[in-house]
């Protein structure tokens, strides 16, 4: 698996779509922070944007990456290699690359801001963790969708449709699910519907290490209400976990029964 | 070397292979023949294990391939259309198959062959489709494994590669290793085989040799016999 990890990391590094990744997080960051003179600001606004574009991109960088890498897939599946090897390594080279774009594109302008001498350097670690969760859950996510669909206009359609409900549609259902329901307690349902969601569960866990009550939302404010802030921060590091974890498993199992 | 037993396999509905009994045994050069969607490629991509049967086992080298994977270790297959990662070298494509597979010094030789020293340093993606064949070829010779398997080894190549390939392939013979092929291209076929196979619609019409085969349809020439075949099925 390492093998396969190492050229899809080094086919992805030479490409040019990973730099302007890279670049577009580099211009990111240092802009904010000559705009913002406040760290602590510079990071919310950088949440509000990782937790959108992150998936967005993770989705289309995996679907796009599983369908141009037909040829190199069915090279390898005549090698004396188990799929299981060749799927997980091509995933993780797709996620790590990302990753380390995500990573060094905003590491770099905070590094230079003086983000070490500064206190908000574990809401800034926090930031890159979920911005890490989050590339990893939806590359995953994408790698699902593009083996399980031959077609690929398909594969892009539906995981474009993916990244929408979670980032968009979801949230909208919900709200109308309160409103329409608010004669009920509603904050288990609440709590138990961003579980589901790990764009809404990222916000929550970086808001509730922020601190910051006015930007929580219904939702965050039952979750810390319920949960405490250092057990939620807990509960939902382990369900983004639970996020990459069970669609790994999937590639698995779907792989070893694919023809091709 | 192989064996096969009642293999079964549809894509959806369509039925591709309906109870294909086959041993093939070590050394030779075994074609596989058919009409086109007969199966053929089917049949090899089941033996390596990349499309899954419905029902039926298959042996190679005395082990079942099921949950397997070391077994491909011992087939150096040549695939049907060259399709290669566009954005890699050629030089990179080889050294990289030889990182997966062990170190091999017979690429070298196999370069000079074909005369492919000139596009070591092209992206894959800018070679021509003859071209993109011969690297092929040099993939899956340049590994001393007993099986080899060619589906369709003699698409887009030039008049002196044929030759070199033909010689190539007696030369593995000699070494006592089992060839399977299968080609479209019947002088070919009835220049190199010893054993053939004709599959239609899925089962296994004729296995023997040409002659046995231009006596059974009362052809006195290879290609009419196969034609033959297809007349009196399809008629």
């Amino acid at each position: 698996m390492l093998k396969i990890l190492k050229y899809s990391f080094y086919d992805l590094m030479r490409s040019r779509w990973s730099y302007v990744y890279f670049a577009f997080y580099l211009l990111l960051g240092a802009v904010l922070l000559f705009l913002n003179t406040d760290l602590s600001k510079a990071v919310i606004t950088l949440m509000n944007v990782i937790i959108v574009l992150v998936p967005l991109i993770g989705t289309i960088f995996g679907v796009m990456y599983y369908y141009n890498s037909k040829e190199f897939t069915e090279l390898l599946l005549a090698q004396p290699l188990k799929r299981s090897s060749i799927f997980l390594g091509q995933y993780l080279g797709v996620a790590l690359s990302l990753s380390m774009s995500l990573i060094l594109g905003l590491g770099i302008p905070f590094i230079f801001y003086g983000l070490f001498k500064s206190n908000a350097i574990w809401d800034f670690s926090l930031l890159l963790i979920t911005g890490t969760f989050l590339t990893f859950i939806f590359t995953v996510l994408a790698f699902n969708i593009a083996l399980s669909n031959e077609n690929k206009i398909k594969g892009f359609g539906y995981a474009i449709l993916l990244w929408l409900f979670l980032a968009v549609i979801y949230d909208g259902l919900f709200l109308m699910s309160l409103i329409l329901f608010e004669d009920y307690p509603l904050d288990k349902l609440s709590l138990f519907g961003s579980m589901f969601n790990p764009i809404d569960l990222s916000r929550i866990l970086i808001l509730l290490k922020l601190d910051i009550s006015a930007l929580l939302g219904y939702t965050g404010a039952v979750f810390k209400k319920f949960f405490g802030t250092n057990f939620g921060l807990i509960v939902s590091i382990i369900m983004l976990t639970l996020w990459v974890i069970l669609p790994v498993l999937r590639i698995v199992s779907k792989s070893k029964k694919k023809d091709f | 070397m192989v064996a096969i037993e009642n293999l079964h396999k549809k894509f959806n509905k369509n039925v591709v292979l309906s109870g294909i009994d086959l041993t093939i045994n070590d050394g030779g050069i075994f074609a596989v023949l058919g009409p086109n969607g007969s199966g053929k490629t089917t049949l090899i991509k089941s033996i390596l294990g990349m499309v899954i049967a419905n029902k039926g086992n298959i042996y190679v080298l005395g082990k079942s391939i099921k949950h397997n994977s070391a077994y491909r270790n011992k087939i150096d297959y040549l695939p049907q259309i060259a399709n290669f990662p566009s954005n890699l070298k050629v030089k990179e494509l080889i050294k990289m198959i030889k990182d997966l597979r062990g170190n091999t010094l017979k690429d070298k030789d196999l370069i000079s062959l074909f005369k492919l020293e000139p596009f070591l340093n092209k992206k894959l993606g800018n070679l021509s489709g003859g071209t993109k064949q011969k690297v092929n070829i040099v993939l899956t010779f340049m590994f001393d494994s007993p099986l080899i398997i060619l589906d369709e080894p003699t698409t887009g190549l030039d008049p002196i590669s044929l030759i070199r390939l033909k010689e190539l392939i007696q030369a593995e013979k000699a070494k006592g290793k089992t060839i399977l092929i299968t080609s479209h291209i019947m002088s070919f076929v009835e220049e190199v085989s010893d054993e053939i196979v004709f599959i239609l619609e899925g089962k296994i019409y004729f296995k023997g040799n040409i002659n046995e085969l231009k006596k059974k349809t009362s052809q006195s020439d290879f290609e009419h016999a196969i034609a033959s075949i297809l007349m009196d099925n399809h008629a």
